[in-house]
């Protein structure tokens, strides 16, 4: 009990005596902690928005759908036999539905673009699907309601005109449906039944929609496959509420993804705090060592500091998670009701917790078993980690310029620094490569009236934040590992200016060693993010940006982590050197 | 810089001047008024105080005095690795305290040379590649600087140690890696801070050796020590206390040629 009580003790002490870094570690845990949460919470969070507006709306059990229309122009019989087929109890409709042309907000969509349908309908309630009015009021003669998701798309509200095939109507009312997906399908259009028919054309001819209630709503899958024919297509709630479902899926799949990715940056970024940590408190170690401690004290109080600020971390990425939640499940466009907060499972808190503790536990593994071993007198006179050689890299460096001379040593004394910062650019480039792709390929399959998929719309609103997030994070990862390379480097960047190297040539020698690992990170980040694309794409093979989209990518990485470097390395650069020279042992 | 040595300069002696070459050689090293303070008002500090001093060329002094009298400090300053609060500083008759940080390193590169009680070799560098590292940082050739750095490891009696790290040499064989790149670029003025306070014995014996034949060779050095075996090899023995010059011994010609009579330094 008591060396518990002990490790707890330095372990607080320590955390109190570096806030900064305790703090900046602990945004780091928690940013990885809330995407992955966010990611988790989100699965079925619209199931619940969905009902709520089938309850409100009547909405119907089954919506069934004609290819054509009868040889009269009304609706096919083998539509409205299904108003009397076994488990169907109540019905409304058949409805027309028309395919014209549109003109509203600046688009104009055609009816090849399949971007939206008319629907005729009774200025009465109807018994099964009554869309709910959310803004103006329900279809009139010369009228037109439009469904708010597609209201959205187009930039249209209450008072606005648009043109059908050539004819204006005002728009009266915004609505809300159950018997239609919100999202991920063409629009829909309310007029009142004469207004529809009057839209058809010989090439664009009427076909109907049928909307059924079934004595057992969960039957409906069923009542679609015994009942669909070729010339019927019958769709069930299911399968709407499931479609509705999709936009928050691809955003939770984004989040899952970049929770990950952002993970992996975690783990660097703690892995360079932690080894930054470390040099700076390796006589403490000694000390430590001196009165007692034992390898595996030394070693439990630095996990103990990390666990402990895994742990808060994953708790604060929990909440943050959990109430950042309703913003992206928000169905304020397509549903009614509002999904709330979605429940936080064991499941969940287990997955958040254990991932940051794995980070926590990665990034402190390899500097707390270092600790434990170092020798004591070492530790005690604060004696510098021996730095790596790589013969080949001080053979070649010495052909370059000063700069590069040194910030080629430099990278060579740390190789594992220097890995954990390049996969912390190859993490970001493939993450904005990713995003760049996939606004590529949204651009591409723009429909032609120039609309916006709300699902894409969705997915991109949720990559770029995680893509903001990622960048924020190396950005403070990049100026880490610099001040780290600046603080280890002390003593031989002191005796290369005693030697006569200019504090220009030292501080741009550190910015170098930042960009030997950055520019293979950013190469490595190019294919990353596009094989990233290219997995999570569901449609085949992805587009791949240009060439110069991609030389820009790689020249602009270069550039932010130069300019992130530069004041840690001037700040190094800057230090009399007698100071440091007096104040370092060999 | 070397032709400089060659011009005539006045030397120009004040009443307060107390410690001085009295060799009438033009100075290699010359400071006025030197004065090195820290902290402020009550806090103040004077590490170095108002420090007149002349080297000559090919002249070694040797800087005695307790630990915390300055001597570092006054070392650090004659390099330019540190800038004096006061004073002028002139070497090889260019001013020097008043020089940018830019001229200061070119200058440290290119006339001066260190050598560093802690020998702060490069631990990942091998013997000849810490040698050679000033001629690099210098701009010159690969080759010429190899070249140049495996002269001076022979010189110094490490030829057969070129390719070895720091960690596996001896404390003396460090030092004398380190002269060798003191050396490197043939500085006018070679400073070294307490050479053979980490060394033993024999390895002291092999630098006193190694700056004995410096000395012969007209290096100009400035040694500070605390050993009066390596003071004794001095043509002149300054003494400071708090910051000042305090006394000044010449021993006629320092000892050279003398070593293996030294009390306890027989080889």
């Amino acid at each position: 009990m008591g060396r518990i009580l002990l490790i707890c003790r330095l372990a607080a002490r320590d955390l109190r005596r570096r806030r900064a870094e305790a703090v900046l570690m602990l945004i780091v845990i928690t940013a990885a902690a809330a995407t992955l949460t966010l990611g988790l919470v989100l699965s079925g969070a619209t199931s619940n928005p969905y009902l709520d507006t089938k309850a409100v709306t009547a909405g119907p059990d089954v919506v069934a759908q004609s290819a054509g229309a009868a040889k009269n122009g009304g609706p096919p019989a083998s539509l409205t036999a299904l108003e009397n087929a076994p488990g169907a109890i109540g019905h409304s409709g058949p409805y027309p539905l028309a395919s014209p042309s549109l003109r509203a907000g600046g688009h104009t969509v055609s009816t090849a673009a399949a971007g939206f349908t008319v629907e005729g309908r009774d200025q009465g309630r109807a018994p099964v699907d009554q869309p709910k009015v959310t803004q103006g009021s329900w279809v009139r003669p010369g009228g037109a309601v439009i469904m708010q998701t597609y209201a959205a798309e187009l930039g249209v509200r209450p008072g606005d005109r648009i043109t059908l095939n050539g004819r204006r109507f005002t728009v009266t009312g915004l609505a809300v449906t159950a018997a239609w997906p919100s999202v991920n399908a063409p629009g829909l259009i309310w007029l009142t039944t004469a207004d529809a028919r009057s839209l058809a054309t010989a090439a664009n001819p009427l076909t109907y929609a049928l909307n059924l209630k079934l004595a057992d709503p969960a039957t409906a899958t069923a009542f679609t496959n015994a009942h669909g024919t070729g010339n019927v297509y019958l769709s069930s709630w299911q399968q709407t509420s499931s479609q509705d479902a999709k936009a928050v899926q691809f955003e939770q799949e984004a989040l899952v993804a970049g929770s990950w990715l952002l993970s992996m940056l975690a783990i660097a970024s703690v892995a360079v705090l932690v080894g930054g940590r470390m040099a700076e408190q390796t006589r403490r170690v000694g000390l430590l060592k001196a009165v007692g401690g034992t390898p595996r004290l030394i070693a439990a109080v630095l996990l103990a500091e990390h666990l402990a600020l895994a742990l808060l971390a994953a708790a604060a990425g929990l909440a943050a998670g959990w109430l950042a939640a309703p913003l992206l499940t928000s169905p304020a466009d397509g549903l009614i009701g509002a999904a709330g907060a979605p429940s936080l499972t064991a499941v969940t808190v287990g997955v958040v917790a254990a991932v940051a503790l794995a980070v926590a536990l990665f990034a402190t593994f390899v500097p707390a078993i270092r600790a434990a071993r170092t020798s004591t007198v070492a530790a005690l006179a604060d004696a510098a980690r021996t730095p790596r050689r790589r013969a080949w890299l001080i053979a070649v460096s010495r052909r370059l310029p000063v700069p590069l001379l040194l910030g080629m040593r430099l990278a060579a004394r740390r190789p594992r620094r220097l890995m954990l910062s390049a996969a912390s650019i190859t993490i970001t480039v493939a993450m904005i490569v990713g995003v760049l792709t996939i606004w590529q390929l949204d651009h591409v399959s723009k429909v032609p009236g120039g609309l916006i998929n709300p699902v894409h719309a969705g997915v991109n609103q949720v990559l770029l934040v995680i893509t903001v997030v990622l960048t924020v994070l190396a950005a403070v990862n990049a100026i880490f590992v610099a001040r780290a390379t600046v603080a280890d480097s002390r003593r031989p960047l002191a005796v290369a200016r005693a030697l006569g190297a200019t504090q220009e040539q030292v501080s741009a020698g550190v910015s170098a060693s930042q960009l030997l690992a950055a520019l293979p990170g950013a190469i490595l980040g190019i294919p990353a993010g596009i094989g990233l694309v290219a997995a999570v794409s569901r449609n085949g093979p992805v587009a791949i940006l240009s060439a110069w989209e991609l030389i820009a990518v790689l020249l602009g990485t270069l550039l932010v982590v130069s300019a992130l470097t530069a004041v840690p390395a001037r700040i190094g650069a800057r230090r009399p050197v007698a100071e440091i020279l007096q104040s370092e042992a060999a | 810089m070397r032709a400089e040595l060659d011009q005539p300069e006045g030397h120009i002696v004040s009443e307060t001047e107390t410690i001085m070459s009295d060799t009438g050689r033009s100075s290699m090293l010359r400071a006025r008024g030197l004065r090195k303070e820290y902290g402020k008002e009550a806090g103040l500090v004077r590490a170095v105080d108002a420090v007149d001093l002349d080297v000559a060329p090919g002249e070694t002094v040797a800087v005695m005095g307790p630990s915390g009298c300055g001597k570092s400090t006054l070392l650090h300053l004659l390099g330019g690795l540190d800038r004096p609060s006061a004073g002028e500083l002139h070497l090889a008759g260019q001013r020097i305290d008043q020089m940018g940080e830019k001229a200061l390193a070119r200058l440290r590169r290119d006339a001066i040379g260190f050598v560093f009680q802690a020998f702060h070799l490069m631990d990942e560098l091998t013997a000849v590649e810490n040698v050679e590292l000033p001629a690099l940082l210098a701009g010159n050739s690969t080759r010429a600087a190899r070249r140049r750095a495996a002269g001076l490891l022979e010189r110094v009696g490490l030829a057969d140690r070129a390719r070895f790290l720091p960690s596996a040499l001896s404390g003396g064989q460090r030092q004398r890696v380190a002269i060798a790149r003191a050396l490197a670029n043939e500085p006018l003025v070679v400073l070294a801070d307490e050479p053979t306070g980490n060394l033993d014995s024999e390895a002291t014996l092999e630098v006193l050796r190694l700056f004995e034949s410096l000395h012969e060779a007209g290096q100009t050095l400035v040694i500070v020590t605390h050993d009066s075996r390596i003071a004794a090899t001095a043509d002149r023995l300054i003494s400071m206390r708090d910051g000042a010059l305090v006394d000044e011994t010449r021993l006629a010609g320092g000892t050279t040629g003398h070593l293996s009579s030294l009390a306890g330094l027989d080889a």
